[in-house]
């Protein structure tokens, strides 16, 4: 008699928009493992294209509402490349420093509100505030921090109204960050509190093989530049980008899937980042990264919420020091000039690597544009982690393996507003 | 007591407005403390069945599927509230229903039972009646917030519906039109930021959609005198907003005076 099971969940929770999975075991044998992303198509690609080029740091940010710092991070760089210049000295370190604030405000939800109540068996943070109060409270006024930062140099903590291609619209006064002190200073006690916390929890027994990918710079941790590295030899400028990766339609999932040519599936993200560039963490990170028992590369995914908390912490310090280290530059913002042309640029969202192009016309609208976001890379590696973890754990009754599987999904923070910006306006019709 | 339940949904939109929830990070659990929260997939795993009290939709309608899930969904609340720039006017997604005309001899004899809802982005309104709807590409959570807590005490919510220029004038900004010269939306734009981005030394670009009985037409001949084109004066209105009544309307109404100039 053969004994077939499906385990599907029709829309997950506690991620950032709409998402579904599905396996089916037929006598132990895995049949079928499927991610798929099912949030309707916004094809902002497609209408992007003849608009003003100063519009995309506001337009692309509303792919996504929990990192929206991201999108105006990645889409000024390109076109700052497009156009030759340079942001440098204060501007470039404010610039660092609101995407410190994001981090803080992404992982500390995703820590919290999204990942925590896994690992200690609750539907929700909220649940999870009925027993533990002080922790959900904690998370919260840690999270509270993050956007403060955003709130302060970008206006507002969603789609913040400040950030333009050459700099800022307006810049801070040094009283003004200052202002940002005594809570960070909080943060800072509380990030390490987390990193403790988290590392107390019981994680399922996963060595994966990934081929991590991230930005790598010589001097810091990568926010807004650097090339692009792999564990694997790959190291290349972010205009070769396409030249590495490529994006795939798959028929049941409406954002495309990348995957680097010839090799396949790899990671982005938190663990990447960390395993890439443990070196440029500050001290106390990586004490605080030792003391949870991370190695200087993590391949166990469900660990990613420790390594969260340790970013957490180093964009604490790092925002602390540019705070601390701030002069106020001449102007909001470095002057260029329009010209035709093509440019890219790759930030590190909260979620991994996110790459923009665009080609611009001699009148300064955009002729072109391209979008990859992390939750798209990591889709190919989510399944893979997805099919690992089934195989360990098949004698766990249906309720419990979808709650190990959703919870090894949920391990990349994924972001499916993100994923589904969509390339182009090709919906099928047949 | 049974607490008053809630329900959060999604349609196409980018998460922030329900994202403005879990960010009042002061009240949150407060506000748990005081209504069940029913069904809210971004934040919890656990789903009870309806009805619930009160419904919040983020998003517009982009897909047959949708068009019908959200008819369920009415029937499965009391009150209805739509929040954001998607839900109440289509979003930036809308950018499309022009787009969309422009091909549309590409899709139209195809197959044309699909042209309305996936070539559309429309609002939830132009679906399913709804009890009140909040502006803003995202929403302001304290106004959502109001707007939560009005609705459970049985009130109207407190939500002004005059223009960024009023809010400009409680805080003592300089105007930036006046000032800097710089083009702004904030005369025809409604309230509920705090004319953040006349703060910021920035036009406003609309993201609270208009204000009640707007005067677009007046405004788009002012920024004329500043020297905007009409297809700068296209872009403006054609944004987070686009397909609201009063904004659309101004848009085509420059559209159409290129494509006349362009046959002259
Ligand atoms: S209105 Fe704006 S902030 Fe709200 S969901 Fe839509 S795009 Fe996001
Ligand atoms: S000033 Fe205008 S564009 Fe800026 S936040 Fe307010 S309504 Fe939105």
């Amino acid at each position: 008699m053969t004994n077939a099971r499906e385990i599907s969940v029709e829309y997950l929770a506690r991620v950032e928009g709409e998402g579904s999975m599905r396996v089916e075991v037929v006598d132990d044998h895995i049949e079928h493992v499927e991610f798929s992303i099912f949030e309707p198509p916004r094809f902002f690609e497609a209408f992007l294209r003849g608009r003003p080029h100063t519009d995309a740091p506001d337009i692309t940010a509303r792919i996504c509402g929990i990192c929206p710092i991201a999108y105006q991070m990645s889409s000024v760089h390109a076109m700052e490349d497009a156009f030759g210049v340079t942001v440098g000295g204060p501007l470039r370190e404010l610039r660092r420093l609101i995407y410190c604030g994001e981090w803080i405000e992404s992982h500390a939800l995703h820590i919290y509100l999204l990942h925590a109540p896994d690992f200690l068996g609750y539907q929700s943070g909220i649940h999870m505030a009925a027993d533990h109060r002080d922790v959900v409270e904690r998370g919260l006024r840690l999270k509270k921090a993050g956007n403060a930062i955003v709130g302060l140099l970008g206006g507002r903590e969603i789609h913040p109204i400040n950030v333009k291609v050459g700099g800022f619209y307006r810049t801070p006064t040094k009283a003004e960050l200052e202002t940002l002190v005594p809570e960070l200073e909080w943060a800072k006690e509380a990030a390490i509190e987390t990193i403790r916390f988290v590392s107390g929890f019981t994680f399922p027994e996963a060595d994966m093989d990934f081929e991590f990918v991230s930005l790598s710079h010589p001097d810091e941790y990568p926010f807004n530049e650097g090339r692009i590295i792999s564990n694997r030899g790959l190291d290349i400028s972010v205009a070769e980008f396409n030249e590495t990766f490529v994006e795939e339609h798959v028929e049941r999932s409406n954002a495309l899937h990348s995957r680097i040519r010839e090799r396949g599936a790899y990671h982005v993200g938190p663990l990447a980042r960390y395993s890439l560039n443990f070196d440029k963490l500050t001290p106390l990170a990586q004490n605080l990264a030792r003391e949870a028992g991370l190695e200087r590369v993590c391949m166990n995914p469900f660990k990613s919420i420790v390594v969260r908390s340790v970013e957490t912490l180093y964009a604490v310090e790092e925002a602390l020091r540019i705070i601390d280290e701030y002069e106020p530059p001449a102007a909001p913002a470095v002057p260029y000039t329009v010209k035709e042309g093509e440019g890219h640029g790759a930030t590190e969202a909260p979620r991994g690597l996110l790459y923009h192009r665009y080609r611009v016309h001699d009148d300064g609208r955009i002729a072109d544009a391209q979008i990859v976001p992390p939750t798209a890379q990591n889709q190919l590696t989510i399944e893979s982690d997805l099919r690992y973890v089934l195989e360990r754990h098949l004698d766990l009754p249906d309720e419990e393996l979808a709650w190990v599987l959703e919870q090894s999904i949920r391990n990349y923070d994924p972001c499916i507003s993100c994923a589904t910006h969509f390339l182009d306006l090709t919906v099928d019709r047949g | 007591m049974a607490l008053p339940t809630l329900a959060v949904h999604k349609f196409a939109s980018c998460d922030g407005c329900q994202l403005s929830l879990l960010d009042l990070e002061d009240e949150l659990l407060a506000v748990a403390g005081v209504v069940q929260i029913a069904n809210f997939m971004e934040a919890s795993r656990e789903v009870l069945p309806p009805p619930y009290d009160v419904t919040l939709i983020e998003g517009s309608v982009t897909t047959a599927h949708d068009a019908e899930r959200i008819k369920q969904i009415r029937e499965e609340t009391g009150v209805l509230i739509t929040i954001g720039a998607c839900a109440t006017a289509g979003g930036i997604q809308a950018l499309r229903n022009w787009k969309d005309v422009d091909d549309f001899t590409r899709y139209v004899y195809a197959h044309p039972a699909y042209i309305d809802t996936l070539q559309m982005s429309t609002p939830i309104s132009d679906h399913v009646a709804v009890d009140f709807e909040l502006r803003g590409c995202p929403v302001s959570k304290y106004q959502l917030l109001e707007v939560l807590v009005a609705f459970l005490q049985g009130r109207r919510p407190n939500i002004p519906t005059y223009s960024v220029c009023v809010e400009c004038k409680l805080k003592g900004n300089p105007c930036v039109m006046v000032a800097q010269g710089t083009p702004c939306l904030g005369p025809v734009t409604q309230a509920g930021c705090n004319a953040l981005c006349p703060t910021y030394d920035r036009g406003c670009f609309g993201c609270f959609g208009p204000m009640e009985s707007p005067n677009t037409g007046s405004l788009a001949d002012r920024w004329k005198e500043m020297g905007a084109s009409e297809r700068d004066l296209v872009d403006a209105f054609r944004s987070f907003n686009a397909w609201s009544d009063a904004f659309r309307e101004e848009s085509d109404r420059q559209q159409a005076s290129i494509e006349i100039g362009g046959v002259r």
